[in-house]
């Protein structure tokens, strides 16, 4: 068998995937987060608890309605797109003129409340959610096994990151988003309804955070605790990826996915912090991140 | 952010005044556990509900004082949990402290109680440690540890051919706790162990794990990790067709509760051992029904566990005519243990209370109606072979 320091390359190349499926994760999130910050500058703390009630949603929407995954991967999205909307509209508004830290205070408690409230009617040990008939099974690619579903996880994650990198830096849109956030006044006279764009990011960014807790359903526990034990990764891919750069978020989830895989091979007691050490050395090294503009 | 914020509630804690010790006409017992991280319903406030039951089942009130019982989450970390202990005691005239889940915590809590002349009773946390090197006159071991883990669900699987094991390990001192005490009970009973991976604590994604343990072609992955941990590893397990390539899966530590999480379709046919089930005989199932219809949940070993410290408790302050430390600590180690979690349990003098464990079973889908009925019952074990001899356990205390 070949090996490439020791190790099989059979699981190197599994590894390699698995980083990459976990990537696909944290690319959505941080996306999501890059998003909000880059266009509103607000800090948002509640994207763990936004991508857990996602999940939920699925959740509840199969087991009260009986609506499966394929119109919830829609749905569910939507449901926590408008609710983060609606609490924009109805309150985060209200802080853009303040200090950043108000908002950052304001989602992190927002975040406790909603897992506080999910954990009150659900427990931590959380629910099952099985994944679609068609996706079920797996396929061994001759090195590993590879799950349909884990497969499906890249392909739509993929598909949804470039969909929103277009959006924002391709169409008239995305053109009226980045110029409110360079000068709301301006843009405003213009007659373009600026308080809606914001709005409608936040929705957009909360929507993002939904769509992975829905993608997420199948392969994690539903738990109110699965937001929490994410979200803190997903800021280090953001600050590592340059705070605000789409793009940058995008690759560096990724890579980042990566580089975690492998670090489970080579010394599995690191694997939870070698996103944070390799974290502090961009930052010394390239204090705006690694796609920040302001290198 | 979080680290701030909890930081300045244990400083407030810390900055509390201790105010003069007396004898009260109170009886207080404190449940100190984890009621918001990954073991909230493995103990949590369920555990609590329990200790109500206990206390209104023996009537409200011992030698004429009224019983009370508090509450508090500990958060899983031993210094928050010993600020709410030393609190307890020395402005709250709490008496006791029960159910300590996490095994970090539990030995803190211990530690600090036998210094205060305070009764510990453990039901939630699982290291041997506690009745070990690290025992106390005052503390006490109810419900399970990772010994009697070991050698119910590791002795079982060698005995059924499960020989080759290979361990996924939480990277704590549980977790090299049960790893390395299952580890033993396979290589007595002449099967082998190939090796381990350790994983962080609340990892979500095992996968890379799996794949590493899958190839080692083992027999037996050992789960050597509790809750949300093991839940996720099971559930991922079922993606990489784990058990359809013909390896098992042993959970270490796994109860009712998550069994009720994952749910049977993910859980079916995994073998674990807990020390109580609920629809094993009658009284059982009439105390299952009551706790239900209190907390909608079936009881699993930590709260019926905590439902006999309560009682066991109340019972010694009874017999010794006090609710004085000394006293009570020696009633606790005389008088036997006989309710609905125990028959014929009894204090050795480590502080361990030996009763039986059961080798248990998750059942297929479909195979029981009878909501929470999850189990298969497929071994009593008595508590003198599943309990580590007290005599080989370390603890200063035993002479003999």
């Amino acid at each position: 068998m070949m090996t490439i320091f020791g190790i099989p390359t059979a699981a190197l190349f599994g590894q390699l995937l698995v980083g990459l499926i976990n990537g696909s994760f944290y690319a959505l999130l941080s996306l999501g987060l890059a998003v909000i910050f880059g266009l509103l500058r607000v800090i948002n703390f509640a994207h763990g608890a936004q991508y857990m009630a996602g999940a939920f949603a699925a959740l509840l929407l199969l087991t009260q309605t009986g609506i499966g995954y394929w119109p919830a991967l829609i749905l569910a999205p939507l449901i926590v797109g408008l609710g983060g909307a609606l609490i924009e509209r109805t309150m985060l508004s209200r802080l853009y003129k303040l200090d950043p830290l108000y908002g950052l205070l304001f989602t992190f408690g927002l975040a406790l409340t909603l897992e506080g409230t999910f954990r009150w009617f659900f427990g931590t040990s959380g629910q099952p959610y099985a994944p679609p008939a068609a996706l079920t099974g797996a396929v061994n690619l001759g090195f590993m096994f590879l799950p349909v579903y884990r497969g499906w996880v890249v392909v739509a994650s993929l598909a949804v990151c470039l969909g929103v990198w277009l959006l924002i830096e391709k169409t008239k849109l995305g053109a009226y988003l980045r110029a409110a956030t360079e000068n709301p006044v301006l843009v405003q006279s213009f007659g373009v309804n600026v308080p809606l764009l914001l709005t409608f990011t936040y929705g957009l960014g909360a929507a993002l955070a939904g769509f992975a807790g829905v993608l997420a359903a199948p392969v994690y526990q539903v738990s109110p605790l699965m937001g929490s034990n994410l979200i803190i990764v997903v800021f280090a891919v953001v600050v590592v990826g340059g705070m605000g750069s789409i793009l940058g978020a995008i690759v560096t989830g990724y890579l980042l996915g990566i580089a975690e895989g492998l670090t489970k091979v080579f010394y599995p007691e690191a694997s939870n912090i070698v996103i944070f050490v390799i974290m502090a050395i961009v930052l010394i090294l390239r204090p705006a991140g690694l796609f920040g503009k302001d290198a | 952010m979080r680290k701030a914020l909890l930081s300045a509630v244990s400083l407030a804690a810390l900055a509390a005044p201790a105010a003069a010790q007396g004898s009260d006409d109170l009886v207080k017992v404190g449940i100190l556990n984890d009621q918001s991280g990954g073991y909230a319903d493995f103990g949590g406030k369920y555990s609590y509900e329990a200790a109500l039951m206990a206390v209104e089942d023996y009537g409200g009130s011992v030698l004429g004082k009224k019983v009370e019982v508090v509450t508090a989450d500990h958060q899983n970390k031993a210094d928050i949990a010993s600020n709410i202990a030393r609190q307890w005691y020395d402005t709250e005239q709490v008496d006791a402290i029960m159910e300590l889940t996490t095994s970090s915590v539990a030995l803190a809590v211990q530690a600090l109680s036998q210094e205060k002349k305070k009764i510990t009773i453990t039901t939630g946390a699982a290291t041997t440690e506690l009745t070990g090197k690290q025992c106390s006159p005052y503390g006490f071991h109810w419900a399970y540890d990772t010994h009697a883990l070991a050698i119910g669900t590791g002795g079982a699987l060698v005995e059924q051919g499960g020989d080759s094991w290979y361990f996924l390990t939480a990277d704590y001192a549980f977790g090299y706790s049960l790893e390395e005490n299952t580890g033993a009970v396979v290589k007595e009973k002449g099967g082998q162990v190939l090796g381990a991976v350790r994983h962080p604590l609340s990892t979500t994604d095992f996968s890379s794990f799996l794949l590493q343990a899958q190839a080692s072609g083992a027999k037996v992955i050992g789960l050597a990790n509790a809750g949300l941990d093991t839940q996720n590893a099971i559930k991922q397990a079922g993606e990489f067709g784990i058990v359809q390539g013909g390896q098992r899966l042993a959970a270490l530590l796994f109860t009712l509760a998550e069994v009720h999480g994952l749910g049977v379709e993910s859980a079916q046919g995994l073998t674990l051992t807990e020390s109580f089930y609920w629809n094993r005989n009658e009284e059982s199932a009439e105390f299952g029904k009551r706790f239900m219809e209190r907390t909608g949940a079936m009881p699993n070993m930590i709260h019926a566990g905590t439902y006999s410290a309560v009682l066991s408790y109340l019972k010694a302050v009874e017999a010794a005519g006090s609710d004085e430390t000394e006293a009570v600590s020696a009633k606790l180690h005389e008088l036997p243990v006989e309710d609905v979690f125990a028959k014929g349990g009894k204090v050795a003098p480590n502080g361990r209370m030996i009763s039986d464990v059961y080798l248990l079973e998750v059942k297929k889908p479909g195979e029981s109606d009878v909501p929470w009925d999850y189990y298969n019952v497929l071994a009593t074990i008595p508590g003198d072979q599943a309990y580590l001899d007290p005599a080989q356990s370390g603890c200063p205390l035993v002479t003999n």
